[in-house]
């Protein structure tokens, strides 16, 4: 049964991957090429002042940006999705039947909502998305740490929370249970945030509403993609789930 | 409750635990698809950018309009 659940949520995860594709091309490319291109414009204001060619960067590009926004950002989406899809059946394996009581395909969308909140959204909340021409080089390390930092904080605070809920269901009740786990959840976030560090590297002159509109796209396939394989996986599982 | 499930419409309600799969049936297929899956996502992800295990920049530049839109720091 759970090879059966493995199979399925990396299919929906491809699928959900396909769409966000699709998504992104039409959607969020425009806002990379602006980045790109403002990018550019600055690296040439400083090559002009300088007169010293130290960036190898722009020497001849290895990837196309042909390549770049179509077969690498099909295949970027579609091993991030078959991951994602991937990891998020074993967790529908495990809560079916024990976490709350109702049928898969409520079950899978609710898990996909929580996977999207604590994946996607709360770690944006501190690290957002960033276009290209956003964040110096020589700090990737620590934005990439401290990204995968806040990542962790998420999914441990959500641990916590189902800890306390189930710790105090009996005592409080159902309802009150679940709003003392959500503060719990709130607490470790926002201490999580507290002592990890903020970067703002922001050029002053980038346009506020491109910035805007690349966070958003980003925000956009990331609901594309939860919201996919929350549906198409509960459809999938509960067709396997019947025939059990 | 009652309210809860006409509201959700879900028909196939699990019954009681005999529904669950057992854990002992999930672990390896968790376990083993989880390390595939960090392998995956650490090349969409991170590969060339914070750490190298390869030379080069040509991951980085392949996967490097995913890795922006998915939220990843790129460079």
């Amino acid at each position: 049964m759970t090879k059966d659940m493995l199979w399925r949520g990396m299919l929906a995860g491809i699928l959900a991957a396909l769409l966000a594709t699709l998504f992104a091309r039409a959607v969020a490319e425009p806002q990379v090429d602006h980045a790109i291109a403002f990018e550019a414009s600055h690296e040439a204001q400083e090559h002009a002042h300088h007169d010293r060619h130290g960036h190898d960067e722009d020497e001849g590009e290895i990837v196309s940006r042909a390549t770049q926004k179509g077969l690498g950002l099909f295949t970027a989406m579609t091993l991030y999705g078959a991951a994602i899809g991937g990891i998020f059946s074993q967790l529908f394996a495990y809560a079916y039947g024990r976490l709350a009581r109702v049928g898969p395909r409520t079950l899978a969308a609710m898990l996909a909502m929580l996977a999207f909140l604590v994946i996607a959204v709360v770690p944006a909340l501190k690290y957002p998305p960033n276009p290209p021409a956003v964040g110096q080089p020589d700090t990737i390390q620590i934005r990439t740490a401290a990204y995968f930092a806040m990542l962790v904080a998420s999914v441990v605070a959500t641990i916590v929370a189902f800890r306390v809920k189930a710790m105090l269901a009996e005592r409080l009740g159902g309802f009150d249970a679940v709003l003392a786990g959500i503060a719990a959840f709130i607490a470790v976030i926002l201490i999580a945030g507290a002592l990890l560090p903020g970067f703002d590297e922001v050029p002053a002159d980038f346009p506020a509403a491109l910035l805007w509109r690349f966070r958003v796209s980003a925000l956009g396939i990331q609901a594309l993609l939860w919201a996919t394989i929350g549906l198409s996986f509960g459809l999938m599982a509960e067709r396997r789930l019947r025939r059990a | 409750m009652a309210a809860t499930a006409a509201f959700l419409d879900d028909p196939f309600l699990p019954v009681g635990d005999a529904a669950a799969i057992p854990l002992k049936d999930i672990l390896p297929w968790a376990v083993f698809g989880l390390l595939i899956a960090m392998l995956a996502l650490y090349f969409v992800s991170t590969e060339q950018g914070a750490v190298s295990l390869f030379d080069g920049k040509a991951v980085h530049e392949f996967v490097h309009d995913g890795r922006h839109l998915l939220g990843f720091p790129c460079h």
